[in-house]
């Protein structure tokens, strides 16, 4: 290429570009520090929440400023992901359980040194350790749980679910609580990944076998589960063609009392609080076992970070202390990852729902998503994808894990 | 993404006579004061173009050249990336269904644009407004339209499928069936495009000379023969030029696509770039989606090249 005025200029000007981007950052005395904190659990009506607890860390801690900033869930792994390959991401920011051996494994995370595991509930904490070190702190943790309409039981005079529900019986109430014509659904269960690695293990089964590269879903147990998940769709669901997937399309069906029963995380809470019905939950039912979704959120530091230290103070802060145990139990926020259950016992007194305990029951048997070195967002997309080409009717149950089988074992083979 | 998006190569799409170019071209030894000025007055467009198409372009080109999942440092491996799109079918199958698109988004834009603007080119009342009207979609955002369609096509309670009922009619599934997910893209993204094909078609029809027109009616031609004899020749450099772009758009049809299905239902509106999207932010391969990026950009340029060279046998700059 012939060098012309104007691609000097080019040159000179990517030059320039390259140069203050290296440069930017440095400092590291002692002075007071500012620390950033990138975020999705507060986006959606929770942003006060966390500024409270900023800014009691604040208080706390003259020396440190935490600049937050906050992000829709939809949109936060993306940013997240342009930020660590920019070198630009923040010091402290939220990962969620499905993505943690992803960034641990390479290198992204920094190592951490806790001053009080003991304030953590164990089996939480332990989720985001590898080879025994620390490198992310649960920030809370949310069940999946049934949630029930109560003035559409006691019209057509059956029992509300107890968290001794099977299947069977839950099937049994659908039918009987599904009124097409009225525009009523007894039943809603999402059809993706999310449901089916839990509803697997509530039928026995296994969704990777014990290499871990390889599927075992495809089974009988894994059939049968699958069906109980699509089978589901215009029967006592409502079918794609009538929204059903579509954002908060189950949320909103339940809140206008058309819909008898919804499996949902209890992050809902809070829009299901101001119905004008009766509402309650219970326990997961499961099938030949009980396993309920357990999900979890955290916060890591990056390890390029230049204020490792009092980014760990403020992760440590921003997950154990009093204040935010208080606040996200005042507010019905997802629940801390605490061991203390004294402190949670408050929680239960909070009401609707009455059953708050079915929280702390449904902890008794969790399914924990199936996680994969390589490939992770890849498998759970082609299990949704697969499982709703069955809810369609284009394949059969069978063809479709079969497909999904075939694929999977590809994307994460290794 | 704007409606024109800038052409991956400098390729002169509205070329010049002969005649023009040679009036055109520069004398030589102008001096470095000259060269300055033109410099001085080319730089607020050629920045942006060096540093958000030519940097990103070569940049791409080198992490097409790597493994690279954004996190972990990347590693060379040479022209890999390319080697496993080829043998791979789903990047046969993004392409096939970004063709699929611009065979149906094509036609439905061109003759759809060019019937509104022979329409708006007459006498006709309030054409002002109506032009004005068109164009709105043009200048809405992508990400509002999608919404609107969505809502326009939904299978259950869309109006579209409640109108179809009215009249008998068991309207498809639309976005919710593989079979019509796309031409539900192609639908709302003809109808967003229409109003800038007719801008540029309606500027091409009034710079067609009159007395021609007039020459023709005199000699017994009708409506239609004067349209197909006169008019559409005197329109072939306009024509020419939104065939291009709207190929060009077409090859790099995301937003729409993103924003209604995200490429399903069952990958059924997989394109291209929504390929290059999910590779590069779902599952870890900015590698391999850079080097399709590249593959996509061969492949505009090749068409673009041929439409160039072909415009010689069809396109007429009386």
């Amino acid at each position: 290429m012939r060098t012309t005025p104007l691609t000097a200029i080019g040159l000179a000007g990517v030059a320039v570009l390259a140069l203050t981007s290296c440069s930017a950052g440095g400092g590291g005395d002692d002075g007071p520090v500012t620390i950033t904190y990138t975020n999705f659990i507060s986006n959606g009506g929770n942003e006060e929440n966390l500024q409270a607890i900023v800014d009691a860390f604040e208080a706390e801690n003259p020396d440190i400023t935490v600049d937050v900033t906050t992000l829709p869930y939809g949109d936060y792994g993306t940013a997240l992901q342009t930020d660590l390959a920019a070198g630009t991401a923040s010091d402290v920011f939220d990962i969620e359980y499905t993505n943690f051996a992803q960034y641990q494994a390479n290198g992204v995370l920094a190592e951490l040194e806790v001053d009080d595991p003991g304030v953590y509930r164990g089996s939480v904490l332990e989720a985001y350790q590898t080879d025994g070190a620390q490198f992310a702190l649960p920030s809370s943790f949310s069940t999946v749980v049934l949630y029930f309409n109560r003035d559409l039981f006691d019209a057509a005079g059956l029992e509300y679910p107890s968290s001794d529900w099977t299947w069977a019986e839950e099937q049994a109430a659908a039918e009987a609580l599904t009124d097409q014509a009225a525009g009523v659904w007894g039943d809603h269960q999402p059809v993706s990944f999310y449901e089916y690695y839990k509803v697997l293990a509530q039928n026995g089964g296994d969704f990777l076998d014990e290499s871990g590269t390889n599927v075992a879903f495809n089974s009988p147990e894994g059939i049968e589960a699958a069906k109980w998940l699509v089978e589901k769709s215009g029967t006592v669901m409502p079918t794609i063609e009538e929204g059903q997937g579509t954002p908060d399309f189950d949320t909103n069906l339940f809140t206008e009392g058309k819909l008898a029963m919804l499996h949902s995380g209890i992050w809902v809470f809070g829009t299901v609080a101001d119905v004008p019905f009766g509402w309650d939950i219970a326990v997961e039912p499961g099938n030949t076992e009980q396993a309920s979704a357990l999900f979890s959120n955290a916060v890591g530091v990056s390890a390029d970070s230049e204020h490792i230290a009092e980014a760990t103070k403020f992760a440590e802060f921003l997950t154990s202390s009093e204040i935010m145990v208080d606040t996200r139990l005042e507010s019905g926020w997802e629940l801390p990852a605490i061991s203390d259950e004294a402190e949670l016992s408050g929680y239960l007194e909070l009401g609707d729902p009455e059953n708050r305990q079915a929280v702390f029951d449904s902890l008794d048997g969790v399914a924990l998503p199936p996680v994969v070195a390589e490939g992770q967002q890849e498998m759970q997309d082609i299990m949704t994808e697969e499982l709703v080409e069955a809810q369609a009717g284009r394949k059969s149950v069978e063809d479709a894990l079969a497909s999904a089988e075939e694929r999977i074992n590809a994307a994460i083979g290794g | 993404m704007s409606v024109i998006t800038t052409p991956p190569a400098a390729i002169p799409i509205v070329a010049e006579s002969p005649a023009t170019r040679r009036a055109l071209r520069p004398r030589r030894r102008r001096g470095i004061r000259h060269t300055l000025v033109v410099v001085a007055f080319l730089l607020p467009s050629a920045l942006p173009l060096v540093f958000f198409v030519l940097g990103p372009m070569v940049a791409a080109a080198v992490i097409s050249l790597t493994e690279w999942n954004l996190l972990a440092p990347a590693e060379w491996v040479g022209l890999d990336n390319y080697a496993n799109l080829l043998g791979d079918p789903a990047t046969w199958a993004v392409f096939a269904h970004t063709l699929y698109y611009i065979a149906g988004y094509l036609p439905l834009v061109y003759f759809g644009g060019l019937a509104l603007a022979l329409a708006l080119n007459t006498a006709l009342k309030g054409r002002s407004l109506l032009r004005g009207v068109y164009f709105l979609p043009v200048v809405t955002s992508w990400i509002v339209v999608a919404i609107v369609w969505r809502w326009l096509l939904n299978p259950s309670n869309g109006i579209v499928n409640a109108t179809l009922a009215t009249f008998g009619i068991d309207g498809p599934g639309w976005w919710t069936d593989p079979a019509w997910a796309m031409p539900s893209i192609i639908l709302a993204s003809a109808w967003k495009d229409l109003g800038f094909v007719m801008v540029i078609l309606l500027a091409g029809l009034q710079a067609i000379d009159p007395e021609l027109v007039d020459a023709a009616k005199v000699d017994g031609a009708g409506w239609w023969r004067r349209l197909v004899s006169v008019v559409m020749p005197l329109l072939s450099p306009s024509t020419f030029f939104v065939v291009v772009i709207s190929l060009i758009n077409g090859f790099q049809v995301f937003d729409q696509v993103y924003a209604m299905t995200g490429g399903g239902p069952g990958g059924a509106t997989q394109v291209v770039v929504q390929q290059v999207y999910d590779l590069t932010f779902r599952y870890g391969s900015a590698g391999e989606a850079s080097a399709l990026s590249w593959l996509l950009f061969l492949v505009i340029l090749a068409v673009t090249v041929m439409q160039v060279r072909g415009q010689r046998k069809w396109v007429n700059y009386a």
